[in-house]
């Protein structure tokens, strides 16, 4: 609750946070069927309509309503890039938590697996793993999961290294404290601070890397709308219907906006250097 | 005499609304030329910060002096008010006319830069020497810190000297514009009793050699006694008491300074032992330990063969029975602290045995570490680790254990309501209790004292060691105390084991040991302590090495041979 207030408090944090609010609130009424229209209905007789009463940010080639295609692909690239980040949030946790905490040689196989994944572009990395299993939403998460395991690899194990050697984990050692419990209690505890950071910046680059990957129509699947896919179908039509570029790439653009502002207040926030500037 | 520094109504204050809540609250001294004020205080009284506000260092730790003057007399006798000064003036006199010497050694030297680059880097600064002229200038500048065999140390990286000697080399560039004033902030608090007499002692020489001025900042109002010639007493921004040496310590006007040298802990040489020492007819040791050893391989091969060890601790047995306090003393590097991470299983134990008997718990020994900062997690709360141990041991967290918690915290002076908050909410002192009471969940026949009291101010100190004691006759528990601080172990200890070069010199009970000690590194030691009585001796200079403890591989130690002086006190015989 404390950090809500201080996110609330933090100039740019509160536009972060009312951004992400926005997007969520819409994702969650598209989820639920309450758009302005159907976003699969194609009205024939109004294709290429600009913005209007009617339709508030025009229709698309087929007739479809812009804006609640818009409210439900965000919904869907929101799913995506949340499911990825966890996963790879997950698996780089563990995999950096377990590489700092045996070093030598585990420490160096693992990451070494990490920079090999981290030396290849993102989007080549998921167009890989795509053109091996094929794409549909559940291929896009697991590539995007894999893309992002290795900085979560690294930012954990960076400060594991470090709190490994802190004495209250000596201490924990004088009581007989489980491995597990010291992993999970002193090491993971005081991790919680910059993976959440990292958790709140990967979201942002996430949710381009599936904008990316259904632009090239590798991620979401048509008819169901998905902001890239619908950038990649107004390609074409820039010079007649410029709206339908403008409202998927505007949309993209503040959500990893708000993202951003939103991870950078969190890291001002918690990291301990700037407390004690500010106190 | 001349007037050098005159210093108003110093305030001075932090943050973005500095005058709000000042750290420095009304500040006057004067220095003549010449003249050694010690500032003595405990961490928070400002005296640091009062220290900085001289050469304005203030400024860039985020501090702004916010009232107050101070007339600094230049070498060419024009006043200058330092706080009005501007930062080419300051560039001017800092270094040449104001130095300073800091803490920690290690981090005031850059790593990367040999320490003959970085002493004619200060020569070059302040007197614009360049090439030869600046190496044969550091050159003699190491010999005036008494540095043996200088020509070669000038090419040494500050990672291989010892503390001692990064201190000297510190000095040595403080001193390289030859300042009319150098401020030293707490300059030999990182460094052990023998090398901080020594440093004390070349401070005093070069004080006098070249009429410097000096504002000696310390904690420990016994070590200002021979140095100073003027003692100002700081308490919460606060001067509560300043004066002449002897007019201070003898007649002490403030009660604060009063609590002060009451609390600072005298050494007597074995006069103030404990004497509720446990019966020696009945000795059944609780904890035995035989022939410990301990190696750190290095330059280990791809066949896992190492080229040597170093021997950190070697041959050293010992044994404590109940409601007996043990104090092992000795340097930094003298294997103490890791005889006692042996003892917790934290290190490898090359040979040896480490023996309990009748343990009632499953872990009959448990630790308390030096810093009270770093041994508790941030992120838990006080009931998560007070319960740690306990889960460990695969107890329940049910209201029994609660019960527990809330007891030992009363034991350690703590509230109930302590429960529910994070470490960072309580004071140095309150963590050690915290420490202490975590220490003693598991009912534990020992408990090791790894430098438990060294972080805390004396007052607190004090508190602490009182408190140990109690506990101590309440749950008869043994104690195995490591320290560095003679005045400390004195108050505590029943018996005293010296330990130098990862070996045991001297053991025997703490009157004997402490008040007629025979091994010569044992008299050295106690000769190096700092008090209040010393003030009128004057310290020797000695450049004696501690030996390396790298071996060869295979290397065996040879016996030890002991001298049995009876009435429990054993020492090691010297090598003539």
């Amino acid at each position: 609750m404390q950090i809500w207030r201080a996110i609330l408090a933090h100039p740019t944090g509160r536009i972060g946070a009312a951004i992400i609010g926005l997007y969520i609130l819409l994702a969650l009424l598209g989820a639920v069927g309450l758009t302005p229209h159907d976003p699969l209905q194609q009205f024939r007789i109004d294709r290429l309509k600009p913005p209007s009463g009617t339709y508030w940010m025009g229709t698309d080639l087929f007739g479809r309503d812009t804006a609640s295609r818009l409210m439900v692909g965000i919904g869907q690239s929101f799913i995506i890039a949340f499911a990825s980040v966890g996963l790879a949030a997950l698996a780089g946790s563990i995999i950096g938590l377990l590489a700092g905490w045996w070093g030598g040689v585990a420490d160096g196989v693992l990451m070494r697996i990490m920079d090999v994944l981290l030396s290849f572009p993102a989007i080549l990395l998921a167009l890989l793993i795509i053109a091996i299993v094929g794409p549909g939403t559940f291929t896009s998460v697991a590539a995007i999961a894999i893309v992002y395991t290795p900085i979560f690899a690294r930012v954990v194990r960076g400060p594991t290294l470090s709190l490994k050697r802190r004495e209250f984990v000596d201490a924990a050692r004088t009581f007989g404290s489980s491995q597990r419990y010291i992993l999970s209690h002193h090491l993971l505890l005081n991790l919680v601070a910059p993976l959440t950071v990292q958790v709140t910046l990967a979201l942002a680059w996430a949710l381009l890397t599936e904008a990316g990957l259904s632009f090239l129509g590798l991620g979401t699947q048509p008819p169901a709308p998905s902001l890239g896919l619908m950038m990649s179908e107004a390609r074409n039509l820039m010079q007649q219907a410029p709206w339908l570029l403008a409202f998927p790439g505007l949309t993209i653009m503040l959500g990893i906006l708000g993202f951003n502002l939103f991870g950078d207040a969190l890291r001002d926030i918690l990291d301990p250097r700037s407390q004690e500037r500010s106190s | 005499m001349s007037r050098l520094l005159s210093v108003r109504d110093l305030r001075v204050g932090f943050g973005r609304r500095p005058e709000a809540a000042p750290v420095v609250k009304g500040v006057s001294f004067d220095l003549e030329a010449g003249e050694t004020l010690a500032i003595v205080g405990e961490s928070g009284s400002g005296k640091s910060v009062t220290a900085l506000s001289v050469n304005r260092l203030v400024d860039f730790g985020g501090g702004r002096i916010v009232a107050g003057d101070m007339a600094f007399t230049r070498a060419d006798g024009s006043v200058l008010d330092l706080r009005q000064a501007r930062g080419r003036d300051l560039n001017r006199i800092r270094g040449r006319e104001i130095s300073m010497i800091f803490q920690e050694p290690m981090t005031s030297l850059n790593p990367v830069h040999t320490i003959g680059a970085q002493i004619e880097e200060a020569f070059r600064l302040s007197r614009g020497l360049r090439g030869a002229a600046a190496h044969k200038a550091a050159l003699e500048a190491l010999e005036r810190v008494r540095i043996p065999d200088a020509e070669t140390r000038l090419r040494y990286y500050p990672h291989q000297l010892s503390g001692g000697m990064r201190q000297r080399v510190m000095i040595a560039m403080a001193l390289a514009g030859n300042p009319r004033l150098l401020i030293a902030d707490e300059p030999t608090t990182a460094l052990d009793v023998t090398v901080q007499a020594q440093i004390m002692a070349l401070l005093a020489e070069l004080k006098a050699q070249l009429g410097m001025a000096m504002i000696f900042i310390t904690h420990d109002i016994g070590l200002v006694a021979g140095v100073a010639d003027k003692v100002l007493v700081m308490q919460d921004g606060v001067a509560v008491e300043q004066g002449a040496l002897d007019q201070v310590l003898d007649a002490p006007q403030h009660a604060y300074t009063q609590h002060l040298l009451r609390a600072v802990p005298h050494f007597s040489g074995g006069r103030a032992v404990r004497d509720d020492a446990p019966q020696a007819g009945a000795r059944h040791a609780i904890v035995a330990v035989r022939d410990l050893s301990v190696r750190f391989p290095f330059g280990r091969s791809v066949f896992g063969r190492s080229a040597g060890a170093i021997h950190a601790v070697e041959g050293v047995g010992f044994d404590i029975v109940r409601g007996e306090t043990l104090a092992i003393v000795g340097e930094s590097g003298s294997g103490k602290s890791t005889t006692a991470r042996a003892m917790l299983g934290l290190v490898d134990v090359h040979r040896g045995r480490i023996e309990t008997s009748d343990a009632e718990s499953r872990r009959p020994v448990q630790m308390v570490f030096q810093d009270p900062f770093a041994s508790l997690n941030p992120r838990m709360t006080v009931d998560s680790i007070l319960a740690e141990p306990a889960i460990a041991a695969g107890r329940k967290q049910d209201a029994e254990l609660r019960e527990r918690m809330l007891f030992l915290l009363g034991k350690v002076g703590l509230a109930e309501d302590a429960l529910l908050r994070y470490p960072h909410q309580f004071s140095g002192g309150q963590r050690q209790r915290l420490c202490i009471a975590r220490a003693l969940m598991l009912n534990p026949d020992v408990v090791v004292l790894d430098e438990a009291v060294s972080a805390l101010d004396v007052s607190v100190q004090a508190k602490v060691l009182d408190l140990l004691v109690d506990l101590q006759e309440e749950f008869g528990l043994a104690y195995l105390f490591i320290s560095h601080d003679m005045a400390v172990v004195e108050r505590i200890a029943h018996r005293v084991a010296v330990m130098y070069a990862g070996e045991i010199v001297e053991i025997g009970s703490a009157r004997n040991v402490l008040g007629q000690p025979q091994h010569s590194y044992t008299k050295r030691l106690i000769a190096a302590v700092p008090g209040i009585e010393l003030r009128r001796q004057h310290y020797a200079l000695d450049s004696s090495a501690v030996p390396s403890l790298v071996r060869e591989r295979g290397y065996e130690p040879p016996e030890a041979r002991w001298r049995d002086l009876g009435n429990d006190h054993r020492v090691r015989l010297e090598d003539e």
